[in-house]
């Protein structure tokens, strides 16, 4: 079985947790004896290709079997917009020079035939020009290529799914690893990308949702039938993977928060928690590691509430600070508002450390070792804190068995499941 | 008649926690949920202690004596009764007047002291005898520890204590091929009987009666009763043991279970067999063998053993800093303080904080007021810590006077 995989980006070269679960979930499934194209807006050439073809869409030039370009932006119906549009992910610094970039490709918007594009493949304002160009190419490669089942992962490569579905007939499996109701409130998400999403869904023939959450969310906020959704739980990759060790400076126990610092994080709700943890546990120390919109509010709120002695912020962390900063942590916390699935607690249940997550992350579905809040409860949150901290059978237990459970999740297991999307997805099923 | 059936029904309600944040240790010396232990017991009481009581007063009189069981009542359902529904008491003294009802000891508050503390142990086991005497009238001679548990020393200790009658569970790892349907004794101590509970019958009745997907489903008085007679085709006693709240609370009363037991006792004596009370049955049969029971066997879960209570870290780390009290709190000589740690014994904490998801996590689940064991853990630390700064403000008081 040959699949045509859709996705932005790959291993090294990550913004978010997408690249990632690509990675793990190619691998699973060349063991499970399924062959891969991945398609990737803008490849570097160094990526990991052991278990993967990928195929640069800068590099495809598109030909002219499309002789009307009016024609084939009608099939795809793309959105044409400007520059204000929200970022999927913000805290990526883009140079100046990509920008340039794209601003000089954004003021001449015309296709041209037997043209390159160059992607960014960054999630930068051109977003939406990228994503519809990345259909036009998407066309040109399903033309070319010879594979049975075609795979779009999140909506920025919906539109080159669809498109590779009509020129080739294939069944399209579109992956949703988040919504736009996981972005935004439910009163201010951005429509069009909802509508890309709401089109991808119902083009598709089947839909893989990352957690039972994110398939309740496809099924009643999209109105998708409910009959083609199939979750399948991410996995985790720690191969090749050392445990780092750390010098501590200080022998205070240390609470982290590592994310970005969004509402849909829940980063005020562990400010909260922390200040009523740290009048009774004054030896404490609280961490809050990333970036977001949210940031100096943060900051403020902190103050405000008289623990900023107490309170650190990195900024956002790269690579290895990221396992340092875990090295380093007593107890891990995930307050999340909504997450569809959230790779991290897993990170740091593998790095040995006890981690709290909300009841409104799709991990929570996967995780039976840790120990599940829900976001708005500040006081169990503190409690649960407060449990860690004091009573050293709970972290024990967490740690030990955690860990086993994080082992657990594999990703040919995942794999294997996907494939029998496929195989209903090409049974007509 | 040299056959017989033996009833016996457990009823115990645990002294729920609130929830109890760690800012409230020092502040708030109030650990309970009223109003969940309230709502429950009174729950309780009308769909099975009321009703349930009503059914085995009538059946016994309609059967003239013929008919008999045995009740285990732990001191802290007693409390709640007193407290929320009295009148589940009269009608337990009503039964206890028909003579055909035998009472037995336990430990006052349903805990697991037996494996941990043998002072305490007694203390409550004498706290419990006392109460069914001050209630009942009859002093008990019949000992059941909590959850049935068992092994040679605990049987050794009550045995002490003057008992020459304890229940338990009639586990197949220690049985191997005997069969729970005679009369054992301890090793130890041979002056000690044991009744073993026989499991399938009794959780035919208990866990399956109502189950659809069960083969014998529906199951009816006269098939039960026909049962009975295969089992004690060679044997002497059949011991069904089960918790009282199989009728009308775990099994409901749509189930039919109300009907099932009204129509036993006659379906049962018809077959030219009879019913007893633990204390008759070591008077009529003698015991066949001694039992070797050298680490504790109970009436919970697949394991038959005491991993529901302390199979984890969760569950040692909380037992044993609870007993690590004991010694202090008798120091204090408080009643209020000895009452509280009597109600933090009670191995219900204990089993909130079981991690088996699995095998029987759909039995601990029914049974649990918390989501997850991690909750339970943290709220039942959180209240043995403020139970501790109360305890040593005690002594301290002491000191200064």
């Amino acid at each position: 079985m040959r699949v045509l995989m859709f996705g932005w980006e790959f291993p090294p070269h990550i913004a978010g947790g997408l690249g990632t679960a690509c990675y793990g979930m190619t691998k699973g499934l060349a063991h499970a004896g399924v062959d891969v194209l991945f398609v990737m807006p803008s490849a570097s050439g160094d990526e990991d290709q052991s278990s993967v073809r990928i195929i640069n869409a800068s590099d495809v030039a598109v030909y002219d079997t499309f002789h009307d370009v009016d024609e084939y932006l009608g099939k795809v119906q793309f959105l044409r917009v400007g520059s204000n549009l929200h970022p999927y992910i913000d805290p990526v610094d883009f140079t100046d020079l990509v920008e340039e970039e794209q601003r000089s490709q954004s003021e001449e918007f015309r296709f041209y035939f037997r043209q390159k594009y160059k992607f960014s493949g960054k999630y930068g304002k051109n977003l939406m020009e990228e994503v519809a160009r990345y259909a036009m190419v998407a066309g040109a490669i399903a033309a070319e290529q010879e594979f049975d089942v075609i795979h779009a992962h999140d909506w920025l490569t919906y539109l080159a799914g669809i498109a590779a579905k009509r020129v080739s007939g294939k069944p399209l499996v579109i992956h949703v690893h988040a919504t736009s109701f996981d972005r935004g409130s439910a009163d201010n998400i951005d429509t069009r990308v909802y509508d890309i999403e709401r089109k991808g869904m119902l083009e598709a023939d089947k839909v893989i949702t990352v957690s039972d959450l994110t398939r309740n969310i496809v099924i009643n906020k999209y109105g998708i039938d409910p009959e083609k959704v199939v979750t399948v739980h991410n996995a985790v990759d720690f191969s090749g993977r050392e445990k780092l060790s750390v010098d501590r400076g200080v022998h205070d126990k240390v609470i982290t928060f590592l994310g970005r610092i969004t509402f849909q994080k829940g980063p005020e709700y562990f400010i909260e928690a922390a200040a009523k943890v740290l009048k009774v546990c004054p030896n404490t120390r609280f961490v809050m590691a990333g970036s977001g919109d949210m940031m100096n509010r943060c900051i403020r709120y902190v103050a405000k509430l008289g623990i900023a002695d107490r309170f650190y912020f990195t900024g956002f962390l790269r690579g290895d600070d990221v396992q340092k900063m875990f090295a380093l942590s007593d107890v891990y916390v995930m307050p999340s508002v909504s997450e569809p699935f959230g790779i991290s607690p897993l990170e740091a249940m593998k790095s040995d450390v006890p981690t709290i997550i909300s009841k409104q992350s799709g991990v929570a579905e996967v995780l039976k070792y840790a120990i599940k809040v829900d976001f708005w409860d500040v006081n169990a949150l503190a409690d649960a804190m407060y449990g860690l901290l004091n009573y050293p059978a709970l972290p024990k237990l967490a740690t030990e068995r955690g860990r086993e459970e994080v082992d657990n999740l594999k990703w040919d297991s995942a794999a294997v499941k996907v494939r029998s999307v496929y195989e209903s997805a090409i049974e007509g099923k | 008649m040299n056959k017989s059936v033996c009833f016996y029904f457990q009823v115990h309600q645990p002294d729920r926690l609130r929830q109890f944040r760690f800012f409230d240790i020092g502040n708030d010396f109030h650990y309970l949920d009223e109003f969940s232990n309230r709502t429950i017991v009174r729950r309780v009481a009308e769909r099975c202690y009321l009703p349930a009581n009503r059914m085995l007063h009538d059946l016994i009189l309609r059967h003239n004596g013929a008919f008999k069981v045995a009740f285990s009542i732990s001191g802290a359902a007693i409390e709640q009764f007193q407290r929320y529904v009295p009148e589940v008491i009269d009608s337990f003294k009503a039964l206890a007047a028909t003579g055909c009802v035998e009472f037995l000891s336990e430990t006052y508050s349903h805990s697991l002291a037996s494996l941990s503390s043998m002072t305490e142990f007694k203390k409550q086991v004498k706290q419990h005898a006392d109460m069914t005497k001050r209630l009942f009238g009859v002093k008990p001679v019949v000992f059941r520890n909590t959850e049935l548990l068992y092994s040679d020393m605990i049987g050794a200790a009550v045995a002490d204590m003057g008992y020459n009658v304890m229940l338990t569970e009639g586990a197949k790892h220690i049985l191997g091929w005997k069969s729970p349907n005679f009369v054992y004794a301890n090793p130890v101590n041979p002056r000690l009987k044991l009744l073993l509970r026989n499991f399938t019958l009794s959780d035919d009745i208990a866990f399956r009666f109502s189950d659809k997907a069960w083969a014998s489903w529906p199951l009816t008085a006269d098939k039960f009763a026909d049962w009975v007679v295969s089992a004690l085709e060679k044997d002497d006693v059949l011991n069904l043991f089960m918790d009282y709240e199989t009728f009308g609370e775990h099994q409901r009363v749509a189930s039919g279970i109300f009907d099932f037991m009204n129509a036993l006792p006659a379906a049962v004596l018809a077959r030219k067999i009879d019913f007893c009370t633990p204390s008759e049955a070591v008077q009529r049969y003698q015991p066949v063998a001694p039992l070797h029971v050298p680490y504790p066997i109970s009436w919970a879960d697949e394991e038959r053993d005491t991993s529901a209570w302390l199979g984890n870290e969760l569950q040692e780390e909380a037992f044993n800093k609870l007993y690590a009290l004991e010694a202090d709190v008798y120091k204090t000589k408080d009643d209020n303080i000895l009452s509280i740690f009597r109600k933090l014994q009670e191995s219900d904490h204990f089993y909130y904080m079981c991690t088996k998801f699995f095998s029987d996590g759909s039995v601990h689940s029914y049974f649990n007021p918390y989501d997850t064991p991690y909750e339970a853990f943290i709220n039942y630390m959180n209240v043995l810590a403020d139970f501790e700064l109360r305890v040593k403000e005690k002594l301290k008081e002491k000191k200064t006077k």
